[in-house]
């Protein structure tokens, strides 16, 4: 019993110094992006690692889950003879939660795992140590590319997500549910506006650093081996995926509060 | 000059170094030596701040670096060139945008002069042909090559070999032993390697030190190392692994 709350404790204690460490990474990230030359070259071709090469994955996702929204709820909706109501609830759902929420899981997974294994092979293979050996910051030259490129790429794939699921929904409603298309549109466009996909898009924002951030974070902190990079990286997609999830609910409550639908 | 006083650095518990005492003097090479394990690149590592000890002290031209803070370490580290043991290259660049960029990332340089450093330093080494290789595409020895240019090419006053001739055949390590005492006696770098290998210790050092339990445990000239009857060094020197063997080999001799 001692042990168990002897281990719980130790737990509870690595984790909160793990976020402490984060948070210092976070400063040191912001401290570096505003003191030290831009460096562009990085910058842009990390966008466009992680921006254009997401796009295939995103825009299926946002599509598919648009798609199944639509049916799903046609099905459903078709019982009580709401039918036209699919619209708003598409465009609202995905506009609000669905397009920023699935795009940040699928961004934390392809491109966080990424960053994680790339970042973490480099400590392990003594490239971050020959970097500072040469009075280049690790943070200042990997670190911020991506996480700027992060916060640029994902509201825009969000945005994306969010066109095509709310445009694959209505085909499905239109053309395989038989739904009227101008009641679909029209109603679409009565019950959604402008705080939708703004509350979307700032999601998306708090998201692109989540990930960033602990992706960076545990790259930099991978242990030794190829095991230590393998677990840096599982760590990075779960944890990342994790805060994404968490961090949705209570983004959510807090917009509820402040830009009710 | 760079000046070691009573360095200690333990990893979960375990102590590494247990108090060094060491001091490079300008323009010489200085060997460590010591079998594995025994914190030489540990001990290179803290020589230009990549470590921080756990006690002790690590003097460079008269300023303590170990409280300064990364960015006060910046403009110290460029005074040095580092070959890390497996050549710590960039894998995500050429072998020539590796060897320009310390260059680059000095801000003093145009792109022609860059161009023309890089690719001297690339002949010296041999690897002008590999210019537009990824590290992924050389083998090991041609990465170590490439470290090395990439080291001397900001022509720093330190330069820090970890282990330059370990994985290269006899020909190129030689080369590498070469182009070691040539930075010394044509552009007196002050040179510090950690190396397994003896012949290259004995070629290139001015100065040999034994790290042995944690500590300096001599300091000497080539010759008086050679010629040192501590078992402990003398079984270090001559690579036999106990002293019985050593006796047993003697004896084959004779017969």
């Amino acid at each position: 019993m001692t042990d168990a709350v002897s281990q719980f404790g130790a737990f509870v204690l690595e984790q909160v110094g793990q976020l402490g460490r984060m948070l210092m990474l976070f400063g040191e990230i912001l401290r570096t992006t505003f003191t030290r030359r831009p460096r562009w070259a990085e910058t842009i071709e990390q966008t466009y690692q992680i921006g254009w090469k997401s796009q295939l994955v995103v825009l299926v996702t946002g599509a598919f889950i648009g798609m199944v929204f639509s049916a799903e709820t046609g099905v459903q909706f078709h019982k009580v003879k709401m039918d036209t109501a699919v619209g708003p609830v598409v465009s609202i759902a995905m506009l609000r939660e669905l397009a920023p929420m699935l795009t940040a899981l699928m961004v934390a997974g392809r491109v966080g795992a990424s960053i994680a294994a790339e970042l973490g092979t480099m400590k392990v293979t003594e490239q971050l140590d020959a970097m500072r050996s040469m009075g280049t910051s690790p943070v200042n030259f990997l670190a911020v590319p991506r996480f700027v490129a992060m916060l640029v790429a994902l509201p825009l794939l969000t945005a994306e997500s969010m066109f095509f699921g709310i445009f694959s929904g209505y085909m499905v409603a239109v053309h395989m549910l038989g739904i009227d298309r101008a009641y679909f549109l029209e109603n679409m466009v009565q019950f959604t506006n402008a705080k939708d996909v703004i509350v979307g898009l700032i999601k998306s924002v708090f998201f692109a650093v989540f990930i960033a951030l602990v992706s960076c974070y545990k790259g930099f902190n991978a242990s030794e081996g190829a095991e230590g990079v393998g677990r840096a990286t599982t760590e990075a997609v779960v944890v990342s995926s994790l805060t994404v999830l968490v961090a949705n609910f209570f983004i959510a409550v807090l917009f509820n509060a402040v830009l009710p639908p | 000059m760079i000046k070691v006083e009573n360095l200690q650095k333990s990893f979960n518990g375990a102590a590494v170094l247990r108090g060094v005492e060491l001091e490079v003097k300008d323009g010489e090479t200085l060997v460590v030596i010591g079998g594995s394990g025994s914190g030489k690149s540990v001990l290179l590592k803290h020589l230009c701040g990549l470590l921080k000890p756990d006690a002790g002290k690590v003097v460079v031209e008269d300023t303590d670096i170990v409280p300064l803070s990364e960015d006060e370490l910046a403009p110290i580290r460029r005074t040095f060139g580092v070959l890390f043991q497996g050549g710590a290259l960039f894998d995500s660049m050429t072998v020539f945008d590796n060897v320009a960029f310390p260059l680059r990332e000095q801000h003093k340089f145009s792109e022609p002069e860059v161009e023309e450093r890089v690719t001297r330093e690339l002949q010296v080494v041999d690897l002008a042909k590999a210019a537009d290789k990824k590290p992924a595409e050389l083998s090991g020895g041609m990465r170590k090559r490439a470290g090395l240019a990439r080291a001397c090419v900001a022509q720093p006053k330190y330069i820090l070999y970890d282990e330059p001739t370990t994985g290269l055949d006899p020909i190129r390590a030689d080369r590498i032993n070469r182009l070691i005492l040539r930075l010394r006696d044509e552009l007196h770098v002050t040179g510090v390697a950690v190396t397994h290998d003896m012949i290259s210790a004995y070629k290139i050092a001015d100065r040999i030190a034994m790290l042995h339990e944690g500590r300096i445990y001599t300091v000497g000239t080539p010759q008086e190392i050679q010629s040192n009857p501590d078992p402990v060094v003398r079984k270090f020197v001559t690579g036999v692994s106990d002293r019985s063997q050593e006796v047993a080999l003697g004896e084959a001799n004779v017969h």
